[in-house]
């Protein structure tokens, strides 16, 4: 390991997956810096998703070096326990628990009491009532706390997932995909939102929506076909001829 | 301690009905049994006693498939495995009770043993003379048996129509494996003829009442365990893992212990109801690991209604009743017909059951329509990379 790897929050270097002999990713080296937000575009099926599958534990690469908070390494671990190293992660399609209240939904996100009996004989202390308090403001659905969150609208849902992220207290936030089917007034006010949690922690996000990305004002990343073709300010891989090639020849 | 503080935050008035209802009978039934003179028009019958005490502990059994069905949403098809497990235990005790009363008159031996021209009792079953042993092999021998399996199961990841169908696969080995004479059991005649229980003649009418009543009480204990349960953060994991199984791990909940806890305890609750049934009908065989009957005790929880705790026991008491009812008179021989005919309704109008439906009636005027639980983990496990749908994605 270098010292780049030594000083980022998150680390990838010559990662490749292959499902079924088809290369998902290929090779791909990507480093995130703390405090960083930075942006991921790229055509469908370049591997952006499976990406934030093998940072997360969802899936294991055939090769490369995967690597949180400089010395950690993720490829190691499982799901629950890269979530508790502070890896937050919001899936592509919105998944909240969609028989529990909005409330219930950002408690069972809290950090603490993760284990069984904790959860059989543990009680809710004031200060997580406040801190489920402060998130609900933040994600604008304070009105909304007791609703179950199958009633909730797409855009709704979208940020009560964020506001899980948060509850979860991560360092590094891997948002998929958080403005798809969302109208532009919620797009506009999503950007606003990461902009501020980016603030405090690391954010790795995926869209499409082009206004979107340059709203964010960060470092883009271009992946396609499972590596990464350029890299670098949004008017600057917009003028890159390999990112034009990608996206218009489809 | 959970249930306490279950019961200081106020218990839920359908939650507090029931416990009323199975109170009121343990107490009522044994007294209009066993105090109101055969003439009078409030004597309960014997027979209905143990009957009705047969049907509570099958109601006890449903409740231990709801807590993991309705509430994880793990179907098991092999709960009648825990079931008869637990009746064997108790089976096993009963039969050591008999001592030198049986046919062969050996004070040492079961009969079955005599007859297989055995000499020495197996080492399995040393210790089930003594009823405190017993109780204790009642709570492990299930309870082990569904951690060994539920660890790897879950921790493999097993999940849906294929957990279901190694649960049934369980439950047939079982009963191959009790089918046979040298496994010390009984073979397919299993363990009868019972003679007393804690020193109690158990054809006395005063101890079909007893057991009549610790069984109607024991499954008030256990709904108010599941209830408190439910209502805990445990239980809001649990629903979290029904509906979406891979957000609850990338929140960080280890997902295999949580289903290994509410697993185990369901196991052990069917485990306890199989002892209450086997000194009211006073035989264990083979035949109650039959992987039809565990299925049987699926329909009543769907019928009743799936994650609601009540339904179940509505359930498993409704369509017993008809059971008894149908197969006594000439329509006995269309009975499964009736029974699959039932489930088949049940799925198509009522999804969610008799209580399902009723609650969903209550709360009409408050809330938008409920939505269905899924019905198997699997049906929802599609988050991931499985999401590589363009359309969601543009
Ligand atoms: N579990 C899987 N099995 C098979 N192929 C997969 C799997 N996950 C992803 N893929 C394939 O890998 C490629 C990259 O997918 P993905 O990472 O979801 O792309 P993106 O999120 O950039 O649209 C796609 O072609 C997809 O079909
Ligand atoms: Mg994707």
């Amino acid at each position: 390991m270098n010292e780049k790897a030594a000083r980022s929050v998150l680390y990838l270097d010559g990662v490749s997956v292959s499902f079924d002999g088809f290369r998902a990713l290929n090779e791909l080296s990507l480093v995130i810096e703390p405090g960083e937000m930075r942006a991921i575009i790229g055509p469908n099926g370049a591997g952006k998703t499976t990406m934030m599958d093998v940072v997360t534990g969802k899936t294991r690469p055939d090769e490369g070096d995967v690597y949180f908070d400089g010395t950690v390494d993720l490829t190691k671990l499982d799901e629950a326990s890269i979530a508790s190293l502070g890896i937050g992660r919001k899936f592509q399609k919105p998944t909240v628990f969609e028989s529990h209240t909005v409330w219930d939904n950002l408690e069972l996100a809290l950090v603490d009491g993760r284990r069984p009996f904790t959860a059989i004989f543990g009680t809710r202390t004031p200060s997580e009532k406040e801190r489920i308090e402060q998130i609900l403001e933040t994600v604008r659905l304070a009105e909304r706390r007791n609703v179950r969150a199958a009633f909730l609208s797409h855009g709704q849902k979208q940020w009560l997932e964020i506001g899980m992220l948060l509850a979860q207290e991560p360092k590094l936030l891997l948002v998929d995909e958080p403005a798809a089917g969302m109208t532009d007034a919620e797009t506009e006010a999503t950007a606003v939102l990461l902009r501020e949690i980016a603030k405090e922690k690391s954010v790795v996000v995926v869209e499409h929506d082009m206004a979107f990305v340059r709203s964010l004002e960060v470092k883009v990343t271009v992946l396609h076909e499972g590596s990464v073709i350029s890299e670098g300010s949004l008017d600057h891989v917009s003028a890159d001829p390999r990112v034009i090639e990608v996206y218009l020849g489809r | 301690m959970i249930v306490g503080r279950f019961l200081r935050n106020g218990l839920d008035w359908r939650a507090g009905l029931v416990i009323l209802v199975l109170v009121a009978t343990a107490i009522l039934v044994p007294v209009l049994n066993l105090a109101v003179s055969p003439d009078s028009a409030w004597h309960v019958p014997t027979y209905l006693v143990s009957l009705v005490g047969k049907y509570l502990s099958f109601a006890l059994l449903a409740l231990s498939i709801d807590l993991v069905w309705g509430f994880v949403g793990i179907l098991s098809l092999g709960h009648g495995a825990f079931f008869a497990l637990g009746g064997y235990a108790m089976g096993m005790y009963l039969m050591r009770q008999i001592g030198s009363r049986g046919v062969y008159g050996n004070a040492e031996l079961p009969d079955f043993m005599v007859f297989l021209n055995w000499k020495e009792l197996p080492y399995a079953w040393y210790g089930f003379e003594h009823f405190p042993y017993a109780a204790l092999m009642i709570i492990l021998v299930p309870g082990i048996l569904a951690f060994v399996f539920g660890w790897f199961a879950f921790r493999s990841r097993v999940t849906g129509v294929y957990l279901s169908i190694i649960t049934q696969a369980m439950t047939f080995a079982l009963q191959l494996a009790f089918f046979r004479n040298d496994l010390g059991f009984g073979g397919n005649n299993g363990l009868t003829d019972f003679k007393d229980i804690l020193g109690y003649n158990i054809q006395a009418d005063g101890t079909r009442a007893m057991l009549f009543a610790t069984t109607a009480l024991m499954l008030a204990l256990f709904f108010l365990i599941c209830c408190a349960l439910v209502a805990s953060k445990f239980g809001k994991v649990l629903v979290a893992i029904r509906d979406a199984e891979s957000r609850t791990r990338f929140i960080g909940y280890r997902v295999e212990n949580y289903k290994l806890v509410a697993w185990v305890l369901s196991a052990v609750m069917a485990g306890i109801a199989g002892a209450l049934y086997v000194p009211q009908v006073g035989i264990i065989n083979p035949s109650e690991f039959a992987p039809a009957n565990s299925i049987e005790v699926v329909i009543w929880v769907a019928v009743g209604g799936r994650g609601t705790l009540v339904g179940p026991i509505v359930g498993a008491l409704l369509v017993n009743f008809m059971k008894s009812y149908f197969t006594t008179g000439t329509l006995a021989q269309y009975w499964p017909f009736m029974l699959g005919g039932l489930f088949v309704l049940v799925t198509l109008l009522l999804p969610k059951g008799i209580v399902g439906t009723l609650a969903g009636f209550l709360r009409r005027e408050r809330r938008p329509v409920e939505p269905t639980p899924p019905l198997t983990t699997a049906a929802r496990e599609d988050i991931g990379p499985a999401v590589t749908n363009p359309a969601a994605a543009e």
